[in-house]
């Protein structure tokens, strides 16, 4: 077949994709961002916005309850030090993941609940993504429901940042897809049948109809890693607290759904 | 005892059609699924939801395996008198349930 002037030789075009042309280097505008809450469909909205119906208050409701229970006999309830959640954890949410000076290192709101537990309570730290690390961290992130996403501006968070946003631009596993090549580049368009979004973390942890229970953020990356088949990072490795400092700042000033519920 | 979340309005006029919504905490393992070590997890869903007024039935569901995950239902009724309804779940391993909410027709 001949071929039509103007159109760059294939091999060009091959080699653009072989060398991995920064794709998704723009990042979404503050102006543009939106909740992946915009792009379900009317029943999961509603399901999620009535307090009786979104599932994910289950979890809120036994995060309460372990708020105000010891986790051991003689020691202090989170409410011991904290009181009442409605005050003292309103907007904590919306600043992490934060600087832990202790570790001297970044941690995310679940990993600071299993700090305060070591340290505080002199309890074991609860296993990620069981019910009890979950309905906690549920419970302190509901407190800052409708408060905008505001990561915390210190410099010693620079570098984590830096790291989880390379993370997000770089293509890895079999497929060669990064992060930002959908959420960036993509979203809004479809994916099979569904709709891509723009992978904002607003609603962590969330209720997701597929998963039949609540998840956390980390659930979430491992699920798109795999889905990009790469191999999913342990459980609280520090790629994703970077990865979910940059997607912190990347969504900030969204405001915080918790718990939110997704399809 | 499950977590359940129960919705319906306080007070209505009589002749009203009221909307109830209910939902419980349960896993609804259906019974074909294998667990971590391979051995296939016994069944344990809801099999039966009942919602009585006053001790008259007024709403009746069974629920299968296929089922997802903390059942929610709802349904309407049509405001008579003032009283009390009450909830209840029936399903494997003796599960048995049963929570009530009042509502006050004016």
């Amino acid at each position: 077949m001949p071929r039509r002037p103007g159109l760059p030789p294939p091999a060009a075009v091959l080699a653009l994709l072989l060398v991995g042309a920064p794709a998704g280097a723009e990042p979404i505008a503050p102006a543009d961002r939106r909740s992946g809450f915009d792009q379900m469909g009317p029943e999961i909205q509603a399901m999620q916005r009535d307090e009786t119906a979104n599932p994910g208050m289950l979890a809120v409701a036994d995060g309460a309850e372990l708020w105000a229970t010891p986790p051991a006999p003689g020691r202090q309830p989170c409410a011991g030090c904290h009181g009442e959640a409605a005050v003292g954890m309103r907007g904590v949410a919306a600043r992490y993941p934060a600087w832990d000076a202790r570790t001297g290192r970044p941690i995310d709101l679940q990993d600071r609940v299993n700090a305060c537990r070591r340290t505080h309570q002199g309890a074991d730290p609860l296993a990620y993504e069981s019910p009890d690390l979950l309905a906690l961290t549920a419970f302190v992130a509901a407190q800052s429901r409708g408060m905008p996403i505001a990561p915390p501006d210190d410099p010693r968070l620079g570098a984590a940042r830096a790291e989880g946003r390379a993370l997000f631009e770089a293509r890895q596993g079999q497929l060669g897809l990064s992060c930002a090549i959908c959420h960036d580049d993509h979203w809004g368009r479809r994916l099979g049948a569904a709709v891509i979004p723009q992978g904002q973390p607003t609603g962590y942890p969330l209720y997701r109809l597929e998963w039949q229970g609540m998840g956390s953020l980390q659930r979430r990356l491992r699920n798109c890693l795999t889905g990009m088949r790469a191999e999913p990072f342990a459980y609280g490795a520090p790629d994703y607290v970077a990865l979910e400092l940059y997607l912190a700042t990347r969504a900030a000033p969204l405001p915080l759904e918790t718990p939110a519920v997704r399809p | 005892m499950a977590r359940t979340l129960i919705n319906l309005p306080k007070t209505a006029r009589a002749g009203d059609v009221i909307t109830i919504k209910t939902l419980i905490s349960h896993p609804m393992e259906t019974g074909f699924r294998p667990g971590a070590d391979g051995r296939i997890l016994p069944r344990n869903i809801v099999t039966e939801f009942v919602c009585r007024f006053e001790g008259e039935e007024i709403f009746r569901a069974e629920l299968f395996p296929a089922s997802a995950a903390n059942p929610y239902l709802t349904f309407t009724w049509v405001a008579t008198a003032s009283g009390r309804f009450t909830f209840t779940w029936r399903g494997d391993d003796g599960f048995d349930q049963t929570e009530s909410a009042p509502i006050a027709v004016a």
